[in-house]
């Protein structure tokens, strides 16, 4: 192959790295070849984590498709107040991110600050209110009617519930339009809806945990003073993959909360 | 011919002072080429513990009888086999070493994107066979490599659990390599590397990660439902609390079917590389076997049921994956047409890397015809889960993807450590694998066509001819594979220094030294020509050099 050896970059001659910052690591030519590999490497993750949810959705729409009815029964018992406060704090903290990058494109570093700080707060309540929903399901089986109930052996719950997949798995009589004698089992399809929505959230909120330390990284490196107009793909990156959190949440809601 | 390798330290060499420090400097490395050498030891050593399953499983086929082993440990035997040579060898090999050795430098580039991430792919492939192997060590697993529902989740006794954690995490290590090559072949290639220049094995590459970064995270959420499945007992694929069994399947066969094209795609690119290489001329159809690489790519998404003929699927999804089926028959075929086309009036030298690109045409031909008949279903229904469906994979994955694996590592073998190999070795090794290949594997597709169901360890008698003549075909086999292990590493002392280019190859990769040095190009070369542009002299200068007995 006939090949020219010339220059094409002006610092990799001398190895001087006094062209460019300090964040661009020895085997990219260029900022911009950096940030487009990085930019190229996020989304091309997002991808993946879509097909790894998509095996769950794939799933959910079998067993939807199998059992209509069930399905429409099932969601009665998912908190749907619980869970749309839960989107309205997820679609704010996208916000919150999207105007973090915003704020460190332009270099106003307290501003970047307080945003990715209220995304912090944003996210640790999503997962608080999803604990609380969590918790009030295993209370049901456990006998009580609220987790504080349960935890200060208040209040018991009047009928047998216990939507927590498992051998003690009970849906409810009276709302089966289904057949008495297999209101209370782990074998009608209910237990499927519970598991795919224990399945579903719990991994999601796994990967909201990996974005809060994300954020957390970020938030330190911001206040370090680490990030300039000329290089914040952290942040950008980091946002991107925040996003991705949120939109698998939009439609885990509606699957699971909203069917009829 | 210009050369852009100026004395740089190779990578190989340290000036480590203590053993401590020169171990770290391997452990830690973010040097593709070095992390290149790490997986090359660690999949080969996995390869071997493979092959040593495999000669239990052949010596149990000696007799009719089951008088080695037991039904369930021969249940044990093939899985293990299974496991680690799809998981823990074909899926990684070509890309984790030759692909992480060759991208960067192929493209003019320093490293790849992610120096890290490569790092940590090897650790976390390290860690998947750390758990595979445990399981192996406490007891084994019985379900066979597809760990098909409801057995793996319910009934089997076995290490499931164990072995699936190492399949998922071994899971992750491919995406990384996957995700770094995609993003090193879009965004560091050379000034005036454009798509079309790239060296084919480039777009093989670049195909297979596709692939990875598609269909592997639906595996690893597969395993991890048949993982929560099993050890809570809540079953999404148990018939018996609602759930579908042949969903697994489904699951799994989406992954899978595409996984037997990450073994076989960067297969295809070695083979374009080495017959180009050793005809001399410029690869017949170069965008034909571009474009073939992402067709397969593409299709090999919509196939999977074909692995599900008698598994209840409709009569109707049948029918559509068999006619898919025979549509991924075509690129491949593309790229065997075109292969030979470059073949017609080159001017052929029989190297050692050059007897196995042979050898992978014709027997991924065969592999190939005989995956056409499986997707016929009438054809399939007789002969699924028997001997002929197992001749027909592996004529594709040891007759194409282990060929293309070992002809591309004697190849690059002088670029990645700078000397020669013993040549009437290793044309000696590359027959008796062809040779010992057919021995073992042609004898099961008349097995299977007979009825003789595989994963069974007792038969009729009437089979036992063909057993033993696939049993001796396999000693052949076990030869022919450790006389290289033996000749490789002599060469390592003894081996001539290769030079930049010992076949005056094209390529990028030529022109630095050899080994390369660390940071491959000191100045980052700018590309005017096409790939495989050899010069017309080329094939007159080989003719010249010619000697009564040489082997070129
Ligand atoms: C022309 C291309 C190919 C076609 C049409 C084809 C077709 C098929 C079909 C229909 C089956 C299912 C047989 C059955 O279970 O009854 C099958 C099985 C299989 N094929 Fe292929 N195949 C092709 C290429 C390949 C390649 C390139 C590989 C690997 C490198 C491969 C690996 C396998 C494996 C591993 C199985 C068996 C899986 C199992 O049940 O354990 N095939 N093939
Ligand atoms: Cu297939």
């Amino acid at each position: 192959m006939a090949t020219t050896t010339q220059t094409t970059s002006a610092h990799h001659g001398d190895h001087g790295h006094a062209a460019h910052g300090p964040e661009l690591q020895h085997h990219f030519e260029t900022p911009a070849q950096q940030k487009e590999a990085a930019t190229l490497g996020m989304w091309a993750f997002l991808v993946t984590e879509v097909m790894l949810f998509g095996g769950i959705f794939l799933a959910y729409a079998v067993y939807r498709w199998a059992f209509p009815d069930v399905w429409a029964e099932a969601a009665h018992h998912l908190n749907t107040p619980l869970g749309t406060v839960n989107t309205v704090v997820l679609l704010v903290s996208s916000l919150t991110v999207a105007l973090a990058v915003n704020a460190a494109e332009h270099g106003r570093r307290t501003r970047l600050l307080q945003l990715l700080g209220v995304t912090l707060v944003l996210g640790v309540a999503f997962l608080g209110i999803k604990a609380f929903e969590y918790s009030e399901k295993f209370a049901h089986c456990a006998g009580y009617k609220t987790p504080i109930a349960w935890a200060t052996g208040g209040e018991l719950l009047g009928e047998q519930e216990c939507l927590v997949p498992g051998r003690a798995f009970a849906f409810p009589a009276e709302h089966g339009a289904a057949t008495e004698e297999h209101a209370s089992t782990n074998k009608t399809p209910h237990q499927l809806f519970y598991l795919l929505y224990f399945i579903a959230t719990g991994l999601h909120a796994v990967h909201m945990l990996i974005g809060l330390t994300i954020v957390s990284i970020l938030t330190f490196l911001a206040w370090r003073g680490f990030f300039t107009p000329t290089y914040f793909t952290p942040v950008e990156i980091g946002g991107l993959y925040w996003h991705l959190i949120d939109v698998v949440w939009v439609f885990l809601f509606p699957l699971f909360y909203l069917v009829h | 011919m210009a050369t852009t390798a100026l004395p740089g330290r190779g990578y190989l060499e340290d000036d480590t002072p203590t053993v401590w420090s020169w171990v770290k400097a391997w452990l830690l490395t973010v040097d593709h080429k070095r992390i290149a050498i790490l997986y090359l030891l660690s999949i080969n050593f996995f390869f071997l513990l493979g092959g040593l399953a495999a000669t239990v499983v052949r010596i149990e086929l000696v007799t009719p009888q089951g008088d080695l082993l037991s039904s369930d440990l021969y249940n044990r035997a093939f899985t293990l086999h299974g496991i680690i040579m799809v998981f823990f060898f074909l899926i990684p090999v070509i890309p984790a070493v030759l692909g992480n050795f060759l991208v960067p430098l192929m493209i003019g580039a320093r490293d790849l994107a992610f120096p890290r991430l490569n790092l940590l792919s090897w650790y976390l492939y390290m860690a998947g066979g750390i758990f595979a192997l445990s399981a192996a060590v406490f007891g084994g697993v019985d379900t066979g490599w597809t760990f098909y529902t409801p057995f793996s989740s319910t009934y089997a006794n076995s290490n499931v659990i164990l072995t699936i954690a190492g399949a998922f995490i071994m899971g992750f290590s491919s995406i990384a390599t996957g995700l770094n090559f995609i993003v090193t072949i879009h965004t560091m290639r050379a000034p005036g590397m454009t798509w079309f220049r790239l060296p084919l094995f480039i777009w093989a590459s670049y195909a297979t990660s596709l692939i990875i970064v598609l269909a592997t995270p639906v595996v690893g959420i597969t395993l991890l439902l048949l993982a929560i499945e099993r050890l809570w007992g809540v079953g999404i694929f148990d018939p018996a609390l609602g759930g579908d069994p042949v969903l697994f399947q489904h699951l799994f066969w989406f992954y899978s079917h595409p996984a037997v094209y990450i073994m076989i795609l960067p297969g295809f690119g070695v083979i374009s590389e080495l017959i180009a290489t050793f005809s001399r001329r410029r690869i017949f159809g170069y965008e034909f076997i571009a474009f073939s690489s992402m067709a397969i790519a593409l299709l090999g998404f919509l196939v999977w049921g074909h692995h599900m003929f008698v598994s209840s699927q409709s009569v109707y999804a049948g029918l559509v994956f068999s006619f898919i089926t025979m549509l991924v028959a075509i690129p491949s075929a593309i790229k065997v047409f075109n292969w030979t086309a470059t073949l017609y009036k080159g001017s052929i030298s029989y190297r050692t890397p050059m007897l196995y690109a042979l050898g992978f045409i014709g027997l991924f031909v065969i592999g190939g015809l005989t995956g056409i008949f499986l997707g016929v279903v009438a054809i399939d229904i007789h002969v699924t889960d028997t001997y002929f469906v197992v001749a027909h994979f592996h004529y594709v994955m040891v007759g194409g993807t282990i060929m293309a694996y070992l002809g591309g590592l004697h190849f690059w073998w002088p670029k990645m450590t700078g000397r020669m190999y013993n040549e009437v070795w290793g044309g000696i090794s590359a027959l008796v694998i062809f040779v010992g290949f057919n021995m073992t594997f042609f004898p099961q597709f008349v097995l299977g066509y007979l009825g003789m169901p595989r994963r069974y360890h007792v038969y009729p008698q009437e089979f036992q001819v063909l057993h033993v003549l696939s049993s001796s075909g396999a000693t052949v086999l076990a030869i022919g594979f450790i006389v290289p292990i033996i000749y490789l590493m002599f060469s390592l002392w003894k081996g001539k220094p290769a030079g930049n280019n010992p076949w005056e190859a094209t390529g990028l990769e030529w022109q630095v030294s050899s080994p390369p040095p660390t940071h491959n190009f000191t100045r980052i070369p700018v590309v005017t020509s096409e790939a495989y542009a050899f010069p017309p002299e080329a094939a007159e200068r080989d003719a010249a050099s010619w000697r009564p007995g040489s082997p070129l």
